[in-house]
């Protein structure tokens, strides 16, 4: 477990200095005085002056990049180029309602899907089996970003049941819930169908095993068969697609947040790319694929520790 | 008299050929059994026969103003309404598809393409290379797709060629580990090693024993692809982040739609619908084609 753990852990580590690195470079590449260039038209001389001092712009690039990754890597993200704070003070205040969004998208989402699935494989070829199926390709099919627009469309401008536009009062718990409905609706739905096809898929190959049909022979119950055994084994190749699939998850966080004016980690990074904010947009963005990366390393760390087949294989 | 069994040959051969036509036409068969692949097959030709003869099916030039009969709702004239200029937001559809049919044709074949290469690459050459490869495709695979167009469009500016760079980056790593893991399971096998010890070169053996049995699989992967990168555009251009105005594609006629949809609500309906049926069509037919040439590969997912 220790070997599979250091070498999983160094890979991310790896790929993150790779995204820095990129992150850096994309900054390199465009031509200008790097100063002015991150810090935007905008900027005063003084603070590319502060800016040029701070980079050590006149030290070669290299030492550049590993003075920028060394602050990075203690938290020290810069420093935004208008309001002059900290980017990771910004981005603390903001990644609160992404987190809020996402894991009431795929709570919802995994409420519904899971048991949805579980029924579609217990019943094959029913009915169910067959609605199931359906639904799942359907809600996998439409772009996250158009069922928000969508949504916005019946729920908030023509039956006027929500509220279509930012996170609500701050303080006002039962405000800021009412908020998060569509989007949290908007991000959730496609996972309905991805969640319900994958337990469906594997549940129907573990229903087949030996042990099921031993603990058949011992006459436990279909429900204790199905939630006690078969789901256990079932649910492992569904958490490794709710850590590969997180990438999305975010994408779909970030335009449901533009679109609903959600001011979360990924409406920062948009308005910040429209109004130039260089820094905060390296910030955001360094931020969000940690965030990724994070979550596909614990989803690997969780199913090594489930199953010790994949712990070896590596 | 000749010794040579004659007539064994002569059998064999049709009977070989029968049944690869056999099995064709059981495929065929079994293709059209499977209604959502049927479905699917009509919505990807739609998409194709819209997209390509637009100039001749649009009633109305997709850029042509008529501000008195601006934010017209659904009538005979203008089936899908029109939107704040007078513009005939059918006409703009139909046009809208040949900008998501460009990207996904230039995206996808790109994509494919190096995908292909890279995972040869990979599979074929030494292991340093082969980590280092995985440790870019992971790189690249970490950026959330929007983060990374945010990113760019941050230095570039949108435009269309950096929707079509964007998903030719972001595509490039599923084609490439599909084709590395091909690529190392082949290298091994008997048939392989037999055409190598006979001195056949890399390029040979990449070129008539890895690619076809690689290409298969690939092209459904393409499919399954498609409808990912059009909702990439629509949504960048919808954003805009991607095709800008007055250009008209899916994107940017549900951004204008979304400006008035209050007043007139059923321009962003119309604008999704083309997109829902075009991304409806390539997944039914990417599955329908996966489980009835490829049954192994639907398991994984």
């Amino acid at each position: 477990m220790i070997a599979y753990l250091t070498k999983r852990l160094g890979l991310s580590v790896a790929v993150v200095f790779l995204v820095v690195l990129i992150l850096f470079s994309l900054l390199q590449l465009i031509p200008g005085d790097p100063a002015t260039v991150a810090l935007g038209p905008r900027a005063t001389p003084e603070a590319i002056a502060r800016y040029a001092e701070k980079m050590h712009l006149d030290a070669p690039v290299w030492q550049q990049f590993l003075i920028y990754a060394g602050n990075a890597a203690t938290g020290d993200l810069g420093i935004d180029v208008f309001t002059e704070r900290s980017v990771t003070t910004i981005i603390l205040e903001r990644i609160g309602f992404t987190l809020a969004l996402i894991f009431v998208a795929m709570g919802w989402a995994m409420l519904l899907g899971i048991p949805l699935g579980c029924l579609a494989a217990v019943k094959p070829n029913t009915w169910v089996d067959r609605i199931t199926g359906i639904l799942s390709v359907g809600t996998i099919a439409v772009p996250s970003f158009l069922v928000s627009i969508w949504a916005i469309l019946i729920f908030a401008v023509n039956l006027r049941w929500l509220p279509a536009i930012g996170a609500g009062e701050p303080g006002d718990t039962a405000d800021q819930l009412t908020h998060l409905i569509l989007p949290a609706f908007a991000v959730g739905l496609s996972w309905v169908g991805y969640l319900a096809r994958m337990v469906r898929a594997s549940m129907l190959e573990v229903m087949g095993e030996t042990y099921i049909r031993s603990a058949r022979a011992f006459g436990l119950t279909q429900r204790r068969i199905v939630f006690g055994y078969a789901l256990r084994v079932a649910i492992l190749p569904t958490i490794t697609l709710i850590g590969m699939g997180f990438g999305g998850l975010i994408s779909a966080a970030v335009f449901a947040e533009i679109i609903f004016a959600r001011p979360g980690l990924g409406k920062l990074i948009f308005d910040s790319v429209m109004a130039r904010n260089f820094p905060v947009v390296q910030g955001g963005v360094l931020v969000a694929t940690t965030l990724y990366l994070g979550v596909v390393l614990f989803s690997d760390l969780l199913i090594a520790w489930i199953d010790p087949r994949v712990r070896d294989s590596l | 008299m000749s010794v040579i069994p004659s007539d064994p040959v002569i059998v064999t051969v049709p009977d070989i050929r029968e049944s690869a036509a056999r099995e064709r036409r059981e495929k065929l068969s079994a293709f059209l059994r499977n209604w959502q692949g049927v479905l699917g097959l009509v919505l990807v030709m739609m998409f194709f026969i819209s997209a390509i003869f637009a100039p001749w099916l649009a009633p109305y030039e997709p850029n042509t103003m008529d501000i008195p009969s601006r934010l017209s709702p659904p009538v005979l004239d203008h089936i899908a309404g029109t939107d704040q200029l007078g513009r005939d937001t059918f006409s703009r559809l139909l046009y809208g598809g040949r900008v998501a049919l460009k990207i996904a044709a230039i995206g996808v074949s790109v994509s494919l393409a190096i995908g292909l290469l890279l995972g040869m690459i990979a599979g074929l050459g030494p292991r340093w290379l082969d980590n280092l490869l995985l440790l870019l495709f992971d790189a690249v695979r970490a950026f959330p797709t929007i983060i990374l167009a945010l990113a760019t469009v941050a230095l570039t500016g949108p435009s269309m060629e950096m929707v079509l760079a964007i998903v030719i980056i972001t595509s490039i790593p599923q084609y490439a580990r599909v084709t590395r893991t091909a690529t190392m399971s082949l290298r091994n096998t008997e048939f392989i090693q037999a055409e190598r010890s006979l001195g056949a070169s890399t390029i040979r053996i990449l070129w008539h024993h890895i690619l076809p049995n690689v290409i298969g699989p690939l092209l459904i992967l393409a499919a399954m692809d498609v409808p990912v990168v059009v909702s990439v555009e629509a949504g960048l251009s919808f954003l805009g982040l991607g095709v800008l105005p007055p250009t008209a594609s899916w994107g940017t006629i549900l951004n204008e739609g979304y400006l008035v949809i209050r007043n007139a609500p059923w321009m962003v309906v119309a604008a999704g619908i083309p997109l829902i049926l075009t991304t409806l069509g390539f997944t039914f037919l990417g599955e329908a084609l996966r489980d009835i040439f490829d049954p192994r590969m639907g398991k994984g997912r």
